[in-house]
């Protein structure tokens, strides 16, 4: 008899205890960094510049701060002057854009720079070249902190980032914060599952075999619980890595990182 | 885009064990992979390395499919004299790249 009562008080304390998938947003000061999961092996290939890959894209990028855009005759030295001048920029996007009203990504800003003032072509997401400017400029601010989502104006895009972040989605119904803020220190078929933070994008991935953006890791994500990824120009997925740039705030950014 | 990071010592002590490091840009495609339509991407890879210390070759490899792509090839030679290293990758479809770099052994 006590141990049925035992058991069964046992039983309502567990019921009372929040699942997990209930557990709280992650505490400042437990946040860490994507690279603190990796092998040690990995984290050596990331620190040694000349070892990690996703410095060849910087070294094309210096190439292409420098060359001057045909129709305007205009390199983005002409504006920009040396690329040192970049140092803390990239650490401040995603970032609000006077014209347009709304939040944009370094990679968008990048091609904005490219059809406001140079007469040129946007570049094709994920292309060569947009992904070596924005590891040149992502690597200038390498120690930095993350500043993001500090202007007023983007409160209301933070907010709707965070909410895309909690929603429940795809064919799994999984939110972003069920694996990432309640289930991060555990692993996923092996692998473990980080609290995505953005801190190093963007990343040479040994799985890709090549340096890819934020935006192709959310669509990696998406994919994996089977939900429709959002399109390169969507608002959403700028609201998605403004919040989570926010989510990271103060942490050190070490673009181009190396991932597995 | 090629692009070679070669890591050299700029100095060092006669007889000293040095570790030489070189990454090179390259695209490493398998030829074993199909596109969505079903045609056969096309090998391009890789498939030789050298590294000559003052004209004298010390170190040479050869590269096969399973190379991941930008392939990091490090090894260790013994510091003789002050001089050049030259690394050479020769490739499919044409490829040749070359690096360069200088040590001072005192």
């Amino acid at each position: 008899m006590i141990v049925m009562r035992a058991i069964s008080s046992l039983l309502l304390v567990w019921l009372a205890t929040p699942l997990p998938s209930e557990a709280a947003e992650i505490a400042p000061d437990q946040r860490r960094s994507g690279s603190t999961f990796m092998a040690p092996e990995t984290r050596a290939m990331q620190d040694d510049d000349t070892s990690n890959p996703g410095m060849l894209w910087v070294l094309d990028g210096q190439a292409l701060w420098k060359a001057k855009r045909h129709p305007s005759e205009k390199s983005c030295t002409d504006c920009h002057g040396d690329i040192s001048a970049m140092r803390g920029i990239s650490a401040k996007y995603p970032a609000f854009d006077e014209l347009l009203k709304r939040p944009v990504d370094l990679e968008q800003r990048i091609n904005l720079c490219r059809t406001r003032h140079q007469d040129e072509a946007p570049l094709a997401d994920e292309s060569r070249e947009l992904l070596a400017l924005t590891a040149l400029i992502g690597r200038q601010s390498r120690g930095r902190p993350i500043e993001a989502g500090s202007d007023p104006r983007l409160a209301s895009f933070v907010a709707k980032g965070r909410d895309l972040f909690m929603r429940r989605q795809g064919q799994l119904n999984l939110a972003c914060s069920n694996c990432h803020d309640d289930n991060w220190d555990r692993q996923l078929a092996g692998s473990s599952i980080t609290q995505a933070h953005p801190t190093g994008y963007p990343i040479y991935r040994l799985e890709w075999q090549g340096l890819g953006s934020l935006k192709r890791r959310l669509r990696n994500c998406m994919i994996g619980v089977r939900a429709q990824p959002y399109a390169s120009d969507a608002p959403e997925i700028v609201e998605l890595q403004l919040y989570l740039a926010t989510r990271a705030g103060g942490m050190t950014i070490e673009t181009p990182a190396v991932r597995p | 885009m090629a692009a070679a990071l070669i890591n050299v010592p700029a100095t060092a002590k006669r007889g000293d064990i040095i570790e030489i490091k070189a990454l090179m840009s390259h695209v490493m495609e398998t030829g074993y992979r199909h596109t969505e339509t079903g045609e056969v991407i096309p090998r391009n890879i890789i498939t030789s390395f050298t590294c000559h210390y003052n004209s004298v070759e010390v170190f040479r490899a050869d590269l096969f499919p399973a190379s991941s792509a930008n392939p990091f090839i490090s090894f260790f030679t013994t510091a003789t004299e002050s001089g050049t290293f030259e690394f050479k990758w020769i490739g499919d479809r044409g490829f040749q790249e070359t690096a360069s770099a200088n040590i001072i052994v005192s």
